[in-house]
């Protein structure tokens, strides 16, 4: 993998040279992120010999973010169900609301909801470690003593997400229709045994593949972001302080960005 | 053994190093001092090919490293060892599997024999029952050699040293430059130091190379510096007197 110096750049003339350096810097820092992820993605073979460290990254992952995402799943079913069985209470049809939950959680929050989670609790946490070793040249020492740092640090991250991203989907979806039931049930009347043959009446296998590819891409954009930012973090504790908040905002607006491809192209 | 020709860079518009050349012998020890943004640390990244210069040549046993990368630069890193400022080591591995990282990486020597060898090189470097503690819990002096072990460890035949006294109180110091010196005796390696400590270039360096605005101002053997008809290097070495730095360099005495 190549090692990313620290760049210097002098302040732009004008606003059309701001405009276009930050235009060619994206392009240039998507193809890096790629060729990242890419690189990661040759290291596979490397798997079994990092056993360790895969699976203390899929514990990361996975485990360490269940609480929120269970709190979070919980409620979004929860609101999902008030807001739309209030609505159908109107015209009789409340017992059509866990077809809605349901249909909603696996289509389309229940990936993104967790992308969202992982992106600002563990793809933080990513581009900040990576980014302290960064400044405190742990990465150039790698490079020096022929480590590759796409297998080192990069390849268990992502095989971390690629695991553990699906199946807290997953997960999601069921506390999410859970909670919901929970609403229709007690604010709605509508009994747990109607709610559940309506919520998975209408949940065909495409609706499932779908949500779960969903999962799997925003588990790839977040790995690429994460550590992208962090192996090119540059300025010591402001620089991984700006690494952080990037790995935040540019996979919260690609997972948004994909999402909707996603479903275009599927839908 | 490793030479810079007329080595040129740029970063961000501003030149750092102008028609750079220096050339290390095997079994010497080159010394580059300089003050703070001379480009010292610019010139040993070059060596080691973690920068790539804009004009010039990086040459290791007479081959290209400037041109390097992937397998061939792995390769040519493998006649280098590095002790960084800070040590850099890896703050969730303990210092064993530190030090024996790039053993392992390499998928050569069974367990038995990387213990053997990470014991050894925490013997040459004087540290000892340290190897289950994790970066944190050592001092400075302490990191700086645990990144002596890890950088002779795949016994290479040149070892660059990144401020090795950098942060270090003057006993320290000096206890560095022992090691610098003992390791060169005994594992017979070709040595680059980068650093602004004129005590410590003094007594490790065969030849001191004084890095000024991005050009060399002089190279030589200690005693060619100390004496040197530049005004640049006179104000460097009277900025650095003080009793302690007359008795180490007033006499020519060296520490060996």
């Amino acid at each position: 993998m190549q090692y990313y110096q620290p760049e210097y750049w002098e302040p732009p003339g004008n606003f059309l040279e701001k405009a276009g350096r930050q235009t060619l810097l994206l392009l240039r820092d998507s193809g890096r992120a790629l060729l990242i992820l890419a690189e990661a993605f040759a290291c596979l073979k490397d798997a079994p010999r990092r056993h360790r460290e895969v699976f203390r990254q899929m514990c990361n992952c996975g485990i360490r973010s269940l609480g929120v995402t269970s709190m979070v799943a919980l409620f979004t079913g929860m609101i999902l169900s008030l807001q739309a069985g209030l609505i159908l209470r109107m015209y009789g049809q409340e017992v059509q609301v866990g077809t809605l939950v349901s249909q909603s959680m696996v289509r389309e929050m229940g990936p993104f909801m967790t992308a969202l989670i992982l992106a600002a609790s563990v793809g933080s946490a990513i581009a900040a470690e990576l980014g302290t070793m960064q400044v405190s040249n742990e990465i150039a020492a790698m490079h020096v003593m022929s480590v590759n740092p796409a297998s080192f640090l990069v390849m268990p991250r992502l095989i971390g997400f690629m695991v553990m991203c699906p199946v807290l989907t997953v997960y999601t979806n069921v506390l999410g229709v859970t909670g919901g039931m929970l609403v229709a049930n007690t604010q709605l009347g509508v009994s747990p045994s109607a709610y559940y043959d309506n919520a998975i009446q209408f949940l065909g296998n495409k609706e499932v593949y779908v949500g779960l590819f969903k999962a799997w891409v925003f588990s790839l954009i977040i790995v690429a972001v994460a550590c992208y930012q962090g192996l090119t973090t540059a300025n010591g504790a402001v620089g991984v302080g700006r690494a952080t908040r990037a790995t935040v905002v540019h996979s919260f607006l690609l997972v948004l960005v994909s999402g909707y491809i996603i479903t275009r192209i599927f839908y | 053994m490793l030479e810079l020709r007329n080595i040129h860079k740029s970063l961000g518009g501003k030149a750092v190093l102008e028609d750079v050349s220096l050339r290390v012998e095997h079994g010497e020890t080159l010394v580059v001092v300089g003050s703070s943004g001379a480009g010292k640390s610019v010139a040993l990244q070059h060596m080691i090919g973690l920068m790539h210069p804009d004009r010039g040549e990086v040459l290791v046993d007479g081959q290209p490293m400037h041109k390097a990368t992937g397998s061939r630069l792995a390769r040519l890193r493998e006649y280098f060892g590095m002790l960084f400022q800070g040590g850099a080591m890896i703050n969730w591995m303990n210092i064993f599997d530190n030090i024996a990282l790039p053993l392992r990486e390499r998928n050569r020597w069974s367990e038995e024999e990387i213990a053997e060898r990470v014991h050894q090189a925490l013997a040459l470097v004087s540290l000892e029952e340290v190897e289950h503690k994790m970066p944190v819990q050592l001092s400075g002096g302490m990191l700086k050699r645990a990144g002596l072990a890890r950088a002779i460890i795949m016994r290479p035949p040149i070892i660059l040293y990144d401020e090795p006294t950098s942060g270090l109180d003057p006993i320290l110091s000096r206890n560095i430059d022992k090691l610098i010196l003992h390791l060169q005796k005994k594992l017979e390696v070709t040595s680059v130091v980068v650093t602004h400590d004129l005590i410590s270039a003094f007594s490790v360096g065969d030849k001191v190379a004084l890095l000024h605005q991005g050009r060399i101002a002089i190279v030589g053997t200690p005693e060619e510096f100390r004496h040197a008809d530049d005004d640049f290097v006179q104000e460097f070495i009277n900025a650095q007197k003080c009793p302690e730095f007359e008795a180490a360099t007033g006499k020519g005495d060296r520490v060996r």
